[in-house]
């Protein structure tokens, strides 16, 4: 189970972090604009691309978190952490989609959320630890992608990007990890590779 | 000379096991790669950002129903097999310029185990 104390914190951190997208969103544009001048057509394409894989993360985050909400299963203080992190996906989409537009590509849209629902089979979610499981899965995929892509992008500002991506979700897969129980990593360098 | 034979022949069993034994270890490894490194963008059996794997080995590359594949996956005429897919995963970019999956894998041993593991995902 999550712990109540540090879930109290995180409440409080809830109430501050939504507000506080808008600002992390223009942060990372303003981040982009110097790479962003010099790279050439095929090369902001190209990174267009991978931004573009990102945003479908981001929407699935976001609709995954919604579906735990909305199941019922989330308790409180569980659910408060829940959506929180949604917020955290919410002002990623939201960077990811004002970047790729002021680089001229189109932002990938979003699915239905019955369309997320039957990919991520949330049919077997059954308890909040199912519920947990399937984020902390998606958050360590997540984390793992973004710095995956990392090599790839032609903007270095990009990249940069991409690394604070990860952190966010890296700082999500290790609360859910702690939530379930499970013992952190013990080698060092388990992100990424 | 019988106790002899059945030792030979123990050991010959124990030499002919040993190869599927190693490849056994090889699928939980990749299963393990697969979890850490593939699920943030697939699973074996719904499209996500990438397509759905079960059954890929053996598949015609760009051919998975309901998801949109870009035009060099597409139009690859590619069959992901041991080697194809050992490419794939190594550089991408490198066997289908225009690709957009801008992930690889860069040590050999793990390309081998997500091989291995994607193989056993009938």
């Amino acid at each position: 189970m999550l712990n109540p104390m540090n879930l109290g914190r995180r409440r409080l951190l809830a109430a501050s972090g939504t507000a506080t997208l808008s600002a992390a969103a223009a942060t990372l544009l303003a981040g982009c604009a110097p790479g962003m001048a010099v790279a050439k057509p095929s090369e902001t394409s190209k990174d267009v691309d991978i931004l573009n894989v990102a945003l479908s993360l981001e929407h699935e985050a976001i609709n995954a978190y919604q579906l735990g909400a909305q199941s019922g299963l989330l308790q409180k203080p569980v659910l408060d952490v829940a959506v929180l992190f949604q917020s955290h996906h919410k002002g990623h989409r939201d960077a990811l989609i004002a970047t790729i537009e002021k680089l001229g590509g189109r932002p990938v849209a979003e699915k239905s959320v019955a369309e997320y629902a039957k990919d991520l089979r949330a049919q077997m979610l059954k308890s909040q630890a199912d519920v947990l499981d399937l984020a902390t899965r998606l958050e360590l995929g997540a984390a793992n992608a973004y710095l995956g892509v990392i090599p790839s992008f032609r903007d270095a500002n990009l990249a940069k990007v991409a690394a604070r991506l990860a952190a966010d979700e890296s700082m999500h897969w290790t609360t859910l990890t702690g939530g379930l129980g499970r013992r952190l990593p013990s080698a060092a360098l388990s992100f990424g590779a | 000379m019988k106790p002899l034979v059945h030792l030979i022949a123990l050991s010959a069993a124990a030499l002919a096991a040993a190869p599927s034994v190693a490849a056994a270890a090889d699928t939980e490894r990749g299963r393990a790669l697969y979890e850490s490194r593939c699920v943030g963008c697939h699973s074996l059996d719904g499209n996500r950002a990438g397509p759905s794997h079960r059954g890929v080995f053996g598949r015609m590359a760009g051919t998975v129903p309901g998801y949109a594949y870009s035009p060099a996956l597409r139009n690859a005429r590619l069959v992901w097999d041991r080697a194809s897919l050992d490419r794939w995963l190594a550089s991408p970019e490198e066997l289908l310029p225009g690709q957009r999956m801008n992930f690889s894998v860069s040590d050999p041993q793990e390309r081998a185990d997500l091989i291995a593991y994607l193989r056993a995902a009938r």
